[in-house]
This record gives structure tokens, C-alpha cells and sequence, in this order.
């Protein structure tokens, strides 16, 4: 199952855990990724805390947690290559898995349609 | 800067959204930051081949002497710059800086010599209250006119010579800083051999009128790529240069910019022409003893780019201030992140390791000659 939030995060949801990137969306507003710090195996995250940062040559952005869990693995992939993010946001460019504290709180995100019409 | 108010458009504001660019509001306008290609790209781009900037924003001044010589204009406007203008011979072109009386940096500018009169170039953020200063302090000797009517674009990188030498076989004699009058596809421009991105390079006042036409052909080059002011920042920072407003502004000094080069003998202590321009007495006592803090380039050790505003410290625990970031982002050509910003003078000399917070983490940063890239001027 795929969800978005409105802060433009994906969501691949595999029964409690989400993988969790960026939209194609995002990457192509941020531009040319130069950075990218991620949070660490075992970090407990509320839905709306800064979970990773990326950096553009430009300048620097957050990217949030979407629901309340526990981070339980990280794309090193993207920190090791940040341009990663850009040319495969949706792909090989992920950001982290979170456990979810309540997988139920999915329902509440955006499905791909909604998100669709949202950056129309 | 009153944000409510409607964006300015350049005369290639037409051109640039044809292109595909992501305009953004800047000092006013509604301006380029990138174009489909991306910073990264543009800014690479520039370094290898050429690279192509509308800076019709800034601010086109001419300065006409009332007694028809050049010279009275010369001595009215080095009241106001701590810069020789006079010893500035006809057709050459030289850096300058309004100080306010306490020393500190009103705005930077380039000062043309056109034989009859003076022609500047001042920031955009800066010329309503530029024009304002010059009109107050040199309206007895001068006639003003801050031109609305011309477009300004920048050519920069090692091509730069060769495509304009298509459309006027002469650029090459130029020199860096020189400054001539040429028709440029039957358009009459003027042409300077200076920029902003440390690469060789030229920029080209065009009467606005023919300025999208002109723009357009230029364009038409296979070597020549549109770059907005995302890759202008990246490319000036890795020059080392100035960004005014960052780096050098009402709180800074020439001296403590490290910008000493840019005030010529003559203005020095001992120079024909010693003093005479507002703050004097600060920026020559700095000159003589030195400042408190100085502008320094600063290279992050690890991958994470240190952005201005970031807090310098002595110590990898937060404890010893030791300054302040003005710029900072990642440097393509540098393939790495690179900084500049003040430091207090006991840190700075290059190699002094230091630590700059972002995000609550100390992280190393190590002062550094500027600029990152080797500049390409032909001198």
C-alpha cells in the first residue's frame, strides 16, 4: 500500500513497517541533493519530528516523520550518493523504515490520487 | 525591503520563463534561481564552457561632471569611496565600496571610466538608497541618471571570449577590467571583461529594448547555457567573493572584509589623496593596527554544508566563541563544502581548526585560503 503525506513524504506501507521517502515531487522542487543526514537504527520519532535533513547547494531542508514509530533501518545508499534522491525519489531513493506504533494511523494519510490533486 | 509589493521584471523576464526557469522573488524582482538543467549543472557548466546571467536588476548609474571634467567627477565620487578614482584611466573599470561614517559598508560597486563620464553599477537591493546617497553628497557637481532603460547580462566562463569574438573580433584584446563600447549584432553595448563567478568573462549593457533579442542569439550558441542566481551564489562563493547583505554590510568594515586591495595607495595613510571619505578615520586605524576580526574562507571538514549565520567556535563543545558564518553551501567545482564568514583575529590564520553548530552538533571546520577555485582572469 502506498501513502503521501502533504509534506510531500511517500509512504510503502508492509504491514507495521513504512518505508519512507521523498516524492518525485520534492526532489525535483529541492534540486540537485549535495547532503543528506539520516536518523539512526532504534531512534523513537513523533509523527511531525525532524527525521532527516538534505541539503541542495542551495540550501537546507527537513524532512519530518509521518506517523509516531521507531526507526529500525537507514538508507546509507543516499548518504553515500545524495543525487540518488533526485534520480530515483520513488526507488533506490528512500529514506528509512520506521516501525510503526499504530499501523491503524495510515488510514489517515493521503492515497496517491489525493496526493496527485494536491500538487496539481 | 517592502515584500507586499509587486515584483519588478527585468526586460528578459519573458525569455526566462520560456526557458523554463523557476523564478523566485529577488532584492524586488521576480528572478531566475534556476533553470531546467539545475544549479549543480549550471554552475559546472559556466566553469567548462559559458554560462549566461541576467543581472538587469542591478543598478546602471551615470555620473556626469557639470564642469564637463571627468576629474571633477573623479574627486566628487572618492568623497564617498575610500577608492582612486582619479588615477582610473579611460576605459578601465575598478571595485569600489560606500562607507558610512563609521567605517562600515553601504554597498560595493563598480566604478567604470567612460572618458565623459562615470558609469556605476550598484546591487539592486541597494540602488534606490545608492542613488539617493550619490544625488545628496555629488548632485552640486554631477548629473545623475540611474538608467531604467538598459538590461545588463553577464557571460562568464573559459568560452566566453570565443563566442563574443563571433559577434565582435576585438573582445579578445580586452583585458580584465577593461571597458569599451561595441555593437553587439548591430546593437551598440558596453562591454566590461569582469563577473562575479572567478571565471573570465564579460558583462554587457544592452539597451533594454534589444536586450531580449540580443540575449537570444547569444543563447543560440551551443557553448552558452542560461544560469540562474542559485549557481551565481555558488560560483561567487567559490571565487571568494562578497555577497553584500552576507558578507559585508552596515556592521562590517573594508578592513575587516579583508577587502584592504580594494583602497588604492593614493586613499592609504601617506597616499596623495589620504582620507577624505566617511569613516576614514576607522578604516585607517584598521588599516594601521589591524581589526578586531577578519573575513575569512572556511572549509567544512565532513560533508555537511555550513550555511550562513552558522556560530564559530574555538572548542568542540560550544564554549569559545570564535565568530560567525556569512555563506556557506557546497562547492561544485570545490566537490566540496565550502564557507566564508568573520573570525575574531586570534583564529586566522589559515589551518586553525575550528567548529561550526549546525543542527545542535559541532562539527570541524578548518580556515582556508580564498578562493576555492584558481580565477581564470586574463590580467
Amino acid at each position: 500500500m502506498l501513502k503521501f503525506t502533504d509534506e510531500h513524504e511517500w509512504l510503502k506501507i508492509e504491514g507495521d513497517i513504512a518505508t519512507v521517502g521523498i516524492t518525485a515531487h520534492a526532489a525535483e522542487q529541492l534540486g540537485d541533493l549535495v547532503f543528506v543526514e539520516l536518523p539512526e537504527s532504534g531512534t523513537a520519532l513523533d509523527k511531525g519530528a525532524t527525521a532527516a535533513t538534505v541539503e541542495s547547494v542551495k540550501a537546507a531542508s527537513d524532512v519530518y516523520c509521518p506517523l509516531d514509530g521507531e526507526i529500525v533501518e537507514s538508507n546509507q545508499a543516499i548518504v553515500d550518493d545524495p543525487a540518488l534522491v533526485n534520480s530515483d525519489p520513488q526507488g533506490a531513493g528512500w529514506f528509512f523504515k520506521l516501525k510503526l506504533s499504530d499501523p491503524s494511523a495510515v488510514d489517515a494519510l493521503l492515497d496517491e490520487a489525493a496526493y496527485k490533486e494536491l500538487i496539481a | 525591503m517592502n515584500t507586499d509589493s509587486p515584483l519588478k521584471q527585468t526586460p528578459l523576464h519573458a525569455l526566462h520563463v520560456s526557458l523554463g526557469a523557476r523564478m523566485v522573488p529577488f532584492a524586488g524582482y521576480d528572478m531566475p534561481v534556476q533553470y531546467p538543467a539545475g544549479v549543480l549543472k549550471e554552475h559546472l557548466h559556466t566553469r567548462s564552457a559559458a554560462g549566461l546571467f541576467d543581472v538587469s536588476h542591478m543598478g546602471q548609474v551615470i555620473l556626469r561632471p557639470k564642469s564637463g571634467r571627468i576629474e571633477d567627477a573623479a574627486l566628487a565620487l572618492e568623497k564617498l569611496v575610500p577608492v582612486d578614482v582619479l588615477g582610473l584611466a579611460e576605459g578601465r573599470q575598478r571595485y569600489a565600496l560606500f562607507t558610512d561614517n563609521d567605517g562600515h559598508i553601504l554597498d560595493d560597486l563598480m566604478v567604470a571610466n567612460r572618458g565623459d563620464h562615470l558609469f556605476l553599477v550598484v546591487n539592486a537591493s541597494c540602488k534606490e538608497a545608492d542613488f539617493a546617497h550619490l544625488q545628496k553628497h555629488l548632485g552640486d557637481t554631477c548629473e545623475l541618471t540611474l538608467l531604467d532603460d538598459r538590461a545588463l547580462i553577464a557571460l562568464q566562463g573559459p568560452r566566453a571570449e570565443s563566442v563574443l569574438a563571433e559577434l565582435w573580433a576585438d573582445i579578445a584584446t580586452m583585458r580584465f577590467m577593461d571597458v569599451a563600447e561595441a555593437a553587439l549584432h548591430d546593437v551598440p553595448c558596453i562591454i566590461s571583461r569582469s563577473g562575479y563567478t572567478g571565471e573570465d568573462g564579460f558583462e554587457i549593457s544592452i539597451p533594454a529594448a534589444s536586450a531580449e533579442d540580443v540575449t537570444r542569439r547569444i543563447l543560440e550558441h551551443p557553448d552558452v547555457m542560461p544560469i540562474g542566481l542559485g549557481a551565481r551564489d555558488s560560483l561567487r562563493l567559490e571565487a571568494g567573493l562578497c555577497l553584500y547583505g552576507n558578507d559585508i554590510d552596515t556592521t562590517t568594515t573594508p578592513v575587516e572584509a579583508g577587502l584592504e586591495w580594494a583602497m588604492q595607495k593614493a586613499r592609504r595613510a601617506g597616499g596623495a589623496r589620504e582620507g577624505g571619505f566617511p569613516g576614514a578615520h576607522v578604516i585607517l586605524g584598521q588599516f594601521a593596527e589591524g581589526a578586531g576580526r577578519r573575513r575569512v574562507g572556511l572549509k567544512p571538514e565532513g560533508k555537511a554544508p555550513v550555511r550562513g549565520g552558522a556560530p564559530l567556535f574555538a572548542d568542540a563543545e560550544g564554549k569559545v566563541p570564535a565568530g560567525t558564518v556569512t555563506s556557506g553551501g557546497f562547492g561544485p567545482s570545490a566537490d566540496h563544502p565550502v564557507a566564508m564568514g568573520y573570525v575574531d583575529k586570534a583564529h586566522t590564520a589559515n589551518g586553525t581548526k575550528l567548529f561550526a553548530e549546525v543542527r545542535g552538533k559541532y562539527l570541524p571546520i578548518t580556515v582556508s585560503a580564498l578562493p576555492f577555485v584558481t580565477p581564470t582572469y586574463k590580467r
